[in-house]
């Protein structure tokens, strides 16, 4: 019986580049500090958590194909590079079929914006170089060209849960035995159009950016520091299911929880957003954690952030699972669970040949 | 449970049969499978000037519109979700309403949705960043227009009035997506993760679209002319195109009319460039032949590939290679056209619309012409289909490529 071990983590947000930093971000429960950004016509600046720059330049920036590319894209090699590691070598070599799932909602925002605005100008003068990179999967096709791999990648367009159903196309591919690895990629950034838009809806929401990562793999027993127990049907909210019913049967799919297992929501300490998964979840009894009261509403890369930390914290032993709880912007509430490989290995009674934390 | 799966396949298990028991299309041929079959079988040329938007300043300024009716197919949606529905909106419910009419569904708790789209409802995003430019302190109808610009958004309009509780996929691998859509639907199928999945693809018009392809000088100012010497570029189209697919169990059980199998899909990613293929075609040809070993057939037994064709000088040229390369000394048998001739690009539905196309050719036995083709480009090594004939089909190639290097091929066989 072969089963779906997390073999890899990276992030990029506002809490830095790397892993490293978003952990201790999260740890410390501190929201990062909004910086402000300049909003054509408007005297007041909208509040935002952007990226910093990395402290060293990777050196991926370097390469041909991503000289012109956007933040997205950036991110979303960044984090998949991380979440690599070792393999990233196998993969570039061939000796490793690589699929790669990424995963968004408002995609390559900032040179859409730039692009539509040159055509509103003078559409004869648009340029030829920005408009490829406003197409949803110029971030995998650059990862791709960067690894030089030609294995199937999808790019997943949806509210934040989608990151969830980006692992059940990965885990399915590697039990079809159509990919020896997967990357699966939770990706935004920030432009000043989404923030704006963003306030429509929540009006204290405060937009954030980056990527997370989890590089999936297929195999027989645990060999890494986590491994993808579950992810529940996809509730969707539609004219009879509203969110807080689709809330609770995403709840009702995953086990009850007990006081050693985590809780990673999506809540963002707002009331109304946050108020059907808040009710789902009221009777949990384990430690709980919500990525976007710290480091800002990004979406797809906050469920991704969700993951990436939940399963740090397993690698680590500090928990013995976790739970993933997204009940998304405006498509569906989904969960995942993910277990440390010490429960796993109890569960089915088998010895680890080796366990590493990433 | 989306993982794991109720029962876990192994690569040795044998995979379902999946068969096409109803299909729904929206072209600028017309809505419905009679009017496009009739337009696709006679190679019928459905372009005209752009209106939808100020084309004035464009090189191009012509493409294949949709005459979209104002009345809706009977629906489950609200008085207030019909009056705010979008253009690509109208267009997958036509499509979607036609294919679930004709495959006899019930609404299902359980009906997984697998669409593939470039860019949702563009027009409104469109009109939300103008009005937030111009007028930056008028947030007047910005929060419809956000809702539903969106992706997810026409999907779960579409559940929500036939009563399908999904889950909702939306790829968006550029102009592979609606191939990819189905060729996702159909490995659900395959490997037992449903016993029946609404796909296709769907994409409309939009000002930044048309302009995008205009500044890579990758449109014709006149139709397109797929595989021709002389081409010099695109046109691009609209449209949405929907398949209900089911395992052929599934279907025989409940006596379902069968439109056709799909017996093979294939996917690659060409990492050459991010608009422009391998010169040689590589991912192409790696998309089709994986299609073909998943079908496993040779290209010797495929009787007719409906190309990706879109008739700018650096796609059919690679296509023409890949082609040339995958069917080797059976190429100069090979029956080839390309469908954009006569409906335009239609990007996001592109591969969905094209895998309807191949179903009305196999069941009506015939094959669907490119009359716009004049002088054939010599790199083309098979016969392009110029006049409509009728022909003994028994499998069907499509391919479907994309930015990104998105490449995805299916393969349709007749059911009889």
């Amino acid at each position: 019986m072969s089963r779906i071990f997390v073999h890899g983590l990276g992030a990029v947000s506002p809490a830095g580049w790397g892993v490293e930093k978003l952990s201790a971000a999260l740890e410390q429960r501190e929201p990062i500090a909004a910086q402000n950004l300049a909003r054509p016509g408007w005297e007041k600046p909208l509040r935002v958590r952007n990226v910093p720059p990395p402290e060293t330049r990777p050196t991926f920036f370097a390469h041909p194909r991503l000289r012109r590319a956007g933040a997205i894209t950036q991110h979303t090699v960044a984090a998949a590079l991380e979440a690599l590691g070792d393999d990233a070598a196998l993969i570039q070599s061939g000796a490793r079929r690589l699929g790669i799932v990424t995963c968004m909602m408002s995609g390559s925002v900032a040179y859409s914006r730039r692009f539509y605005e040159e055509v509103l100008r003078e559409p004869a003068m648009a340029s030829p170089l920005v408009f490829p990179e406003t197409v949803f999967n110029a971030p995998a096709s650059h990862l791709a060209a960067y690894l030089g791999t030609n294995g199937t990648g999808y790019t997943l367009v949806g509210d934040d849960g989608t990151f969830l159903q980006g692992l059940a196309v990965a885990a399915d591919w590697l039990l079809n035995d159509q990919a020896d690895g997967v990357v699966v990629v939770g990706a935004e950034e920030s432009d000043w159009l989404v923030a704006d838009a963003m306030r429509l809806f929540q009006r204290n929401a405060i937009h954030g950016a980056g990527a997370g990562a989890l590089y999936l793999r297929r195999e027989k027993s645990a060999t890494a520091g986590a491994e993808l127990s579950a992810v529940t049907d996809s509730f969707l909210f539609t004219q009879t299911q509203n969110r807080s019913a689709a809330a609770r049967k995403m709840r009702a799919q995953l086990p009850a929880g007990a006081p050693d297992e985590l809780l990673c929501l999506g809540a963002q300490n707002l009331a109304r957003p946050d108020a059907a998964e808040a009710l789902a979840w009221r009777d949990w009894a384990g430690d709980r954690r919500a990525a976007k009261t710290v480091l800002g509403e990004a979406f797809l890369a906050s469920v991704a952030w969700q993951c990436v930390a939940a399963c740090a914290d397993l690698a680590r032993s500090r928990f013995s699972a976790a739970n993933i709880s997204v009940v998304g912007a405006n498509q569906q509430a989904i969960g995942a669970r993910f277990l440390a490989c010490a429960k796993a290995v109890s569960v089915t009674g088998s010895a680890p040949e080796t366990v590493d934390l990433f | 449970m989306l993982f794991p799966p109720p029962k876990r396949n192994s690569p040795t298990a044998q995979p379902h049969r999946v068969v096409v028991t109803g299909a729904g299309i929206v072209t600028a041929l017309g809505l419905g499978w009679q009017v496009n079959a009739e337009g696709f079988r006679a190679g019928r040329a459905a372009f005209r000037p752009v209106t939808l938007f100020d084309v004035s300043r464009q090189r191009a300024r012509i493409a294949a519109e949709v005459d979209l009716p104002a009345e809706l197919p009977p629906t489950q949606l609200s008085a207030n979700t019909l009056r705010r529905l979008d253009r690509a909106t109208r267009m997958l419910l036509q499509a979607a309403h036609e294919a679930w009419t004709q495959a006899g569904w019930a609404p299902s708790d359980n009906l997984p949705v697998v669409l593939g789209t470039t860019s949702g409802e563009m027009a409104l995003g469109e009109k939300y960043l103008q009005q937030a430019i111009t007028t930056p302190l008028q947030r007047r109808q910005q929060a419809t227009r956000i809702v539903h610009y969106q992706v997810q958004q026409q999907g779960l309009d579409l559940c929500s009035a036939f009563g399908f509780q999904g889950p909702l996929t939306n790829i968006s691998n550029a102009c592979a997506s609606g191939a990819n859509a189905i060729g996702h639907a159909w490995e659900m199928l395959r490997f037992g993760r449903a016993e029946k999945v609404l796909t296709g693809g769907y994409d409309t018009l939009c000002q930044l679209t048309f302009a995008g392809f205009d500044s890579l000088q990758a449109l014709s100012p006149a139709p397109c002319r797929p595989f021709d010497a002389h081409r010099d570029g695109l046109t691009l189209g609209e449209g949405a195109a929907i398949l209900t697919l089911e395992t052929l169990e599934h279907a025989q059980k409940r006596g379902a009319e069968i439109l056709g199998e799909i017996i093979g899909y294939g996917a690659a990613t060409d990492t050459h460039h991010l608009t422009q293929p391998h010169p040689e075609g590589n991912a192409a040809l790696a998309a089709m032949t994986a299609a073909c070993a998943s079908a496993n057939v040779s290209p010797a037994q495929i009787d007719y590939v409906n190309a990706h064709g879109t008739a700018t000088p650096h796609n059919d040229a690679t296509e023409a290679a890949a082609i040339n390369r995958w069917a080797g000394d059976c190429a100069s048998a090979l029956r080839v056209s390309s469908t954009k001739a006569t409906c335009g690009h239609l990007l996001g539905a592109a591969g969905a619309a094209e895998a309807v196309v191949c179903l009305m050719a196999l069941r009506g036995q015939w094959l669907p012409p490119q009359t716009t083709a004049g002088t054939t480009d010599p790199a083309c090594h098979f016969p392009i289909v110029r006049e409509a004939v009728a022909a003994n089909i028994e499998t069907a190639l499509s391919n479907s490529f994309g930015f990104g290097g998105a490449n995805a091929t299916l393969i349709f066989r007749r059911w009889s």
